[in-house]
């Protein structure tokens, strides 16, 4: 009986333990992150970017000098991340293949192993909507490392861009002539 | 050791000779820490069979090695199971030795001892509470099962050292520890394998990281652990045994330390760490001096905690000047003469640094600075024990020094601060008094012996280890410079502690890489690293290239590194900077020609 007591009343303790941490996390409207991303800098990989590192996908080049490829290269070796992203781009408009190539650590080679997967299959309009709260999302990001995420966004554009930048002079010359 | 404590012990062996008292000899120092414990279990009574007395009967060995083993396997095992996944086989073998001889030797000391019969309630109610029902439960348990506990814990040794679960790889496996699925990065594994597998013994990485900490050496943990359990007084009570047996361990420990590096006993001064020492030399020295000496110097490369104090002085209204190094991480003497002003009172300059590894010629700082009348300070952590050194002949006047960079317990180190000519300093933590004024606070007796004996060991051990660590060193950095192109060592090679590799890969950032190395524990100078995305100060220093600032990875080699463990790191190493340059854009770039720092990048 007693201890049925001491029970119920753990329990009640408990769960106003739990209503006052529901409630202070709806006061502070803060994301619901792993318990480890503001201690450690990063040295517990989330499983998924130690996936995407073990077994990146689209490692590689594409012919950068092909009408049809977009190549998009940035950051910069003294911040210790650089992206490198190449898309090839079908009549049609669609992304039909991705290769990236990444300086960085172990979050920046994951997002942009992912953005090669993520660009895959779509658009070229629908490729620009990727935004870097997806990525960071899908591969658990901790906020220090939101940064390499924002670097593959900018991968994308870049490429994106690049595409672009190819295609005018050719809709020129079609004009032209 | 053993004659001290056993002299106002009389319920130990008082007609025993002291000096014959076997534990005295022989390392096997671990029965020092259960002498009430053991005495408690071989009760006087007759063995009805034989009629023979509590010293003659054979039962008595096997009771009193039932107890032994019986905490030696939890404390010992603990231990072991510690050590045999991070260390090499030399000591441990060595270590397994001196316990096999324990027993040994234990089961013949019990035939000579005896005890008054009527001490024994008071002996039992001296035991802490704790101690009492495992040993009631401990002496029902026969000899049988007593070196069956031995058999038990020699296997589970064993076999930790020799079995990995899982694959095993072309590498010899013999003691490292590998997880399942690292050495075939590239097929198509399932995503789970990157989990930690929750069967099988929990694997643990190789330790090449020693500039962050050390294991205890063996010994060490010998000495410290009658200190941890029965002889735990205050070193600072002067009225009852407790406090002067510690104050004596204590006492010991001092000397122990001061014969390391040549100084008087009474100059060292026992700390929280190195951290607490170059504290109090820094602030309490410029602090003291304050009315006539104004100035402090400094180098770039030295330890947070230096450089820290140095601002915090500066924000009393003290002036310092951080010495530049050369490329090679040496500081320039020409430059240290000219920054040497009428009121300056300190110069401090660590000896082997913690990153690169790199040696400042302390002889010739020692030499500039006792000519100009200023205090010379060094920060000895990561070099006391490891290279000779001589505070009368190198002319130093305070040397920081840390235990657990040396084999000893963290939370322990010590101040050495010269009695002549007498360097005074203002105490940064007051209290009774203790440490001489210095350093007010209860000495921590285990820890403290602790240091003492890990300063001890360093020193029979330092020509050894020096040689040893040497060879692999020149081995690591041969074998991974002939494999890879593009490899630089950040550091002067000449004057440099072997034990320390910093390594700059091109073109790799350094957190990959180590995310990639690990069953390997590293650590890197890169930002991704660090909690502020900044690259270390001490390669951008040493005027490091930013790119190869962030692909640096610094590899410690200690005593207890084994060859197998080097090679297993060398060549993880080359297959995953291999793997990942070939991930590289900017090696791509370099292979088809173009130089990198024509580009100009885009920030973001």
């Amino acid at each position: 009986m007693k201890f049925r007591q001491a029970q119920a009343g753990k329990m009640a303790a408990a769960g106003a333990g739990r209503l006052r941490r529901a409630a202070s996390a709806l006061l502070l409207r803060s994301p619901r992150l792993p318990a480890r991303e503001l201690s450690a800098p990063a040295r517990l990989y989330h499983k998924k970017v130690v996936d995407h590192y073990e077994n990146p996908r689209n490692v590689g080049s594409l012919d950068k000098t092909s009408k049809n490829v977009g190549t998009g290269l940035v950051g910069a070796p003294a911040c210790g991340d650089v992206m490198k992203l190449q898309i090839q781009v079908d009549e049609k408009g669609k992304i039909v293949d991705a290769r990236f190539k990444t300086f960085g650590c172990g979050s920046a080679i994951a997002s942009s192993s992912l953005a090669t997967e993520w660009v895959k299959g779509k658009t070229v309009e629908e490729a620009l909507t990727i935004k870097n709260t997806d990525i960071a999302k899908e591969l658990c990001l901790p906020p220090v490392k939101l940064h390499c995420s924002m670097l593959a966004e900018d991968a994308i554009k870049a490429a994106l861009a690049d595409y672009k930048l190819k295609q005018e002079p050719k809709k020129g010359e079609a004009e032209k002539k | 050791m053993g004659r001290d404590r056993c002299s106002w012990q009389p319920w130990l062996a008082s007609d025993a000779h002291p000096n014959g008292h076997e534990c005295a000899k022989g390392a096997a120092t671990l029965h020092h820490g259960f002498p009430n414990a053991a005495h408690q279990l071989s009760t006087p009574h007759s063995d009805p069979e034989t009629g023979k007395g509590a010293e003659e009967r054979p039962g008595c060995h096997a009771h009193g090695a039932t107890h032994h083993e019986a905490h030696l396997d939890t404390v010992e095992a603990a231990w072991l199971g510690l050590s045999v996944g991070t260390h090499g086989h030399r000591h441990l073998t060595s270590l397994a030795a001196s316990v096999a001889q324990l027993y040994v030797s234990h089961g013949k000391r019990r035939g000579g001892r005896s005890r008054p019969d009527e001490s024994l309630p008071e002996r039992r109610a001296a035991l802490p509470g704790a101690w009492g029902p495992g040993l009631q439960r401990l002496r029902k348990v026969g000899s049988a099962s007593g070196t069956m506990l031995l058999r038990a814990a020699w296997r589970r040794a064993a076999v930790a050292v020799t079995a990995a679960p899982g694959p095993k790889p072309a590498a010899p496996t013999r003691g490292l520890r590998l997880r399942v699925g690292d050495h075939a990065p590239q097929s198509a594994v399932p995503a789970d394998t990157a989990a930690v597998p929750e069967a099988g013994p929990v694997l643990r990485p190789l330790y090449m990281d020693v500039q962050a900490t050390t294991p205890l050496d063996p010994r060490v943990l010998d000495a410290m652990l009658p200190y941890l359990i029965n002889y735990y007084g205050n070193p600072h009570s002067r009225t009852h045994a407790y406090g002067w047996e510690s104050e004596a361990a204590m006492e010991r420990a001092r000397q122990q330390v001061a014969s390391l590096i040549g100084a008087d006993p009474r100059e060292i001064i026992f700390t929280s760490g190195a951290t607490e020492s170059n504290n109090i030399a820094i602030k309490g020295v410029a602090r003291f001096y304050r009315s006539r000496k104004k100035h402090l110097i400094t180098t770039q490369t030295e330890h947070k905690c230096v450089l820290d104090s140095c601002r915090s002085l500066e924000a009393e209204g003290f002036q310092v000047t951080y010495l530049p190094v050369q490329k090679s991480g040496i500081i320039d003497l020409k430059e240290l003469e000219a920054a040497i002003q009428p009121d300056t009172s300190l110069v401090s300059v660590m000896t082997v640094n913690n990153e690169i590894g790199v040696k400042q010629p302390i002889a010739e700082i020692g030499r500039i600075c006792s000519s100009r009348k200023v205090y010379f300070h060094t920060d000895a952590a990561q070099a006391v024990g490891k290279i000779p050194l001589d505070v009368n002949d190198m002319k130093i006047d305070l040397m920081s020094i840390s235990a657990h960079k040396i084999y000893g317990p963290k939370g322990v180190g010590a101040i050495y601060i010269r009695r002549r000519p007498r360097v005074r300093v203002e105490a940064l933590q007051s209290g009774g008094g203790q440490e001489r004024g210095m350093r007010s606070g209860t000495v921590p007796t285990p820890l403290v012996v602790g240091l003492g004996a890990a300063c001890e060991v360093a020193q029979q051990e330092m020509e050894y280890d020096h040689k040893r660590i040497s060879k692999l060193s020149e081995r690591l950095i041969q074998n991974i410079m002939k494999s890879l192109p593009d490899v630089v060592m950040n550091g002067d090679p000449k004057h440099h502690y072997p034990g320390c590799i910093n390594l700059s890969f091109a073109y790799v950032e350094g957190e990959s890489l180590l995310m990639a190395l690990k069953d390997v524990a590293l650590s890197s100078g890169s930002a991704c690293t660090s909690a502020s995305l900044e690259p270390s100060y001490v390669l951008r220093a040493i005027g490091t290239d930013e790119d190869l600032a962030h692909s640096s990875i610094r590899f410690g080699i200690g005593r207890f590194t084994t060859e197998e463990e080097v090679d297993y790191t060398v060549e993880k190493c080359i297959q995953h900077v291999k793997r990942l340059r070939e991930m590289s854009p900017l090696w791509e770039m370099v292979q088809d020609g173009i130089d990198l720092k024509s580009i100009k990048w885009t920030q973001h």
